[in-house]
């Protein structure tokens, strides 16, 4: 079995970044961007209050449900899509090889 | 107005604020603190007072709300005092050294040392991305209701989704000549009475309701005369109103603190190791709000942070002292008078 799993970042560009994830750290999505130094806040530390971890899916397997506080949250953004999602509320997986995001702008 | 001298203004009142008020009181010196919030404990009492914490020394499992309880109690020997509900805005550094901190509200602390422990920043209103939004601020724009008076018999578009957007709506809607509710989304996670209620409203004709649209444009001279709600995304439609308010909650922000002179990175306040001091001689940062090569926010480091941001404090309090580290298993804790 993999130890770490691939995500992207897709850039304006179209660029899509690659960043390899370990499996056995119990990360989320946001921890792995900060830890490669992508410019996301995550000022509430992953607690689903602040959303600026804001990404937006573009390809994935299958995702976790959302919680109410990450679906509350994307609720109250202005500028959030139907692929929106906290990237602090995605844990690292297996099913979540290839995962594509975009990292939304600030709120 | 009210005027203030201490010895350490701290700029926040969450757990690190808190401690570095047991810290400096250990060292004799008197603090006084301010926060923005109505209650001491930041985000703590504020957002999770339920939510157990687990790496607090000594604290196997610890609630949130508990350990603020628990500092309050630990600092009460030091007699600290406070101004909360008050924002800070401005910074004035006297030719002696000192500082003047002011409030929002025209409360100035006169103080020797500045402390600040604001965790997140303050919460400001999330503005959507609406081209010359900003230009109608207080001319039509507004992000949270005040005075509900003020829109009485007045047409409002209300914008968003959330339980802020569901109670004005049902609030205003009985006051306002015309309220219209724009939301993003086709449901509302909000509480599921409030959301309810609005729905019966809106087929009862009291509030217009349009669903999966956003409000795209503003417009007017010098004050605000209509919105452009973009209806499913593709279908322009103008409303004549008086008032467009948008609410989609708060974010953090750095706030005034941003234009004090203090050197920043990624919003967070750049401090020495050594003491937790920042650019500007006699201003310390310490606790979420600062970043240094390996931070790590945790409540812990804050507390780290407090204990050394005190004792270079003490060499601004007490310029003629030489600083002497005592325990407290040696000298317990002197109570200030």
């Amino acid at each position: 079995m993999k130890d770490a799993i691939n995500i992207y970042v897709e850039q304006e560009s179209g660029e899509r970044i690659e960043l390899e994830a370990p499996l056995d750290m119990n990360l989320s999505v946001m921890e792995v961007l900060k830890a490669n130094e992508f410019p996301v806040q995550a000022v509430c530390g992953g607690m689903a209050i602040c959303a600026t971890c804001h990404v937006e899916v573009l390809e994935s397997g299958p995702l976790p449900e959302m919680n109410d506080d990450e679906a509350y949250m994307l609720e109250t953004l202005p500028h959030a899509t139907d692929s929106s999602r906290l990237s602090c509320q995605l844990r690292v997986n297996p099913e979540l090889d290839g995962l594509v995001v975009r990292i939304m702008p600030e709120a | 107005m009210s005027k203030i001298t201490t010895d350490l203004c701290i700029v926040g009142a969450g757990p690190v604020g808190l401690f570095a008020v047991f810290e400096a009181g250990l060292l004799k010196m008197r603090c006084h603190v301010v926060d923005a919030l109505p209650a001491v404990g930041g985000q703590l009492s504020e957002i999770y007072p339920k939510k157990p914490i687990y790496d607090i020394p000594g604290f196997p499992e610890v609630l949130a709300g508990d350990l603020i309880k628990n500092l309050e109690q630990q600092i009460a020997p030091f007699h600290p005092t406070f101004t909360l509900g008050e924002r800070v805005e401005d910074l004035e550094k006297l030719e002696d050294g000192s500082f003047i901190v002011r409030t929002v509200d025209g409360t100035e602390i006169a103080c020797k040392v500045v402390v600040i422990a604001g965790g997140l920043g303050s919460f400001e209103p999330r503005k959507p991305a609406i081209e010359n939004l900003e230009k109608f601020e207080k001319h039509g724009v507004e992000y949270m209701v005040r005075d509900p008076e003020h829109f009485r018999d007045k047409r409002v578009v209300l914008a968003g989704g959330g339980d802020s957007a569901l109670d004005w709506a049902i609030y205003l809607a009985g006051l306002c000549k015309e309220l219209t509710l724009v939301h993003r989304g086709t449901t509302f996670r909000g509480a599921p009475e409030s959301a309810a209620k609005v729905l019966s409203m809106a087929e009862e004709g009291q509030i217009k309701l349009i669903l999966k649209s956003n409000v795209s444009e503003v417009h007017g001279e010098n004050e605000l005369e209509a919105v452009t709600v973009m209806v499913d995304n593709t279908t322009p439609h103008r409303i004549e109103t008086d008032y467009f308010i948008p609410l989609f909650g708060l974010v953090p922000k750095l706030g005034p603190i941003e234009n004090w002179g203090l050197e920043l990175d990624k919003n967070a306040i750049v401090v020495d190791t050594e003491a937790y001091s920042t650019n500007v001689p006699g201003v310390y940062a310490i606790g979420d709000i600062n970043t240094y090569p390996g931070k790590l926010k945790l409540i812990l480091c804050g507390f780290h942070e407090a204990a050394l941001m005190a004792q270079s404090a003490y060499n601004i309090v007490y310029p003629d002292k030489k600083f002497v580290l005592k325990y407290t298993t040696v000298n317990g804790i002197q109570e200030l008078q």
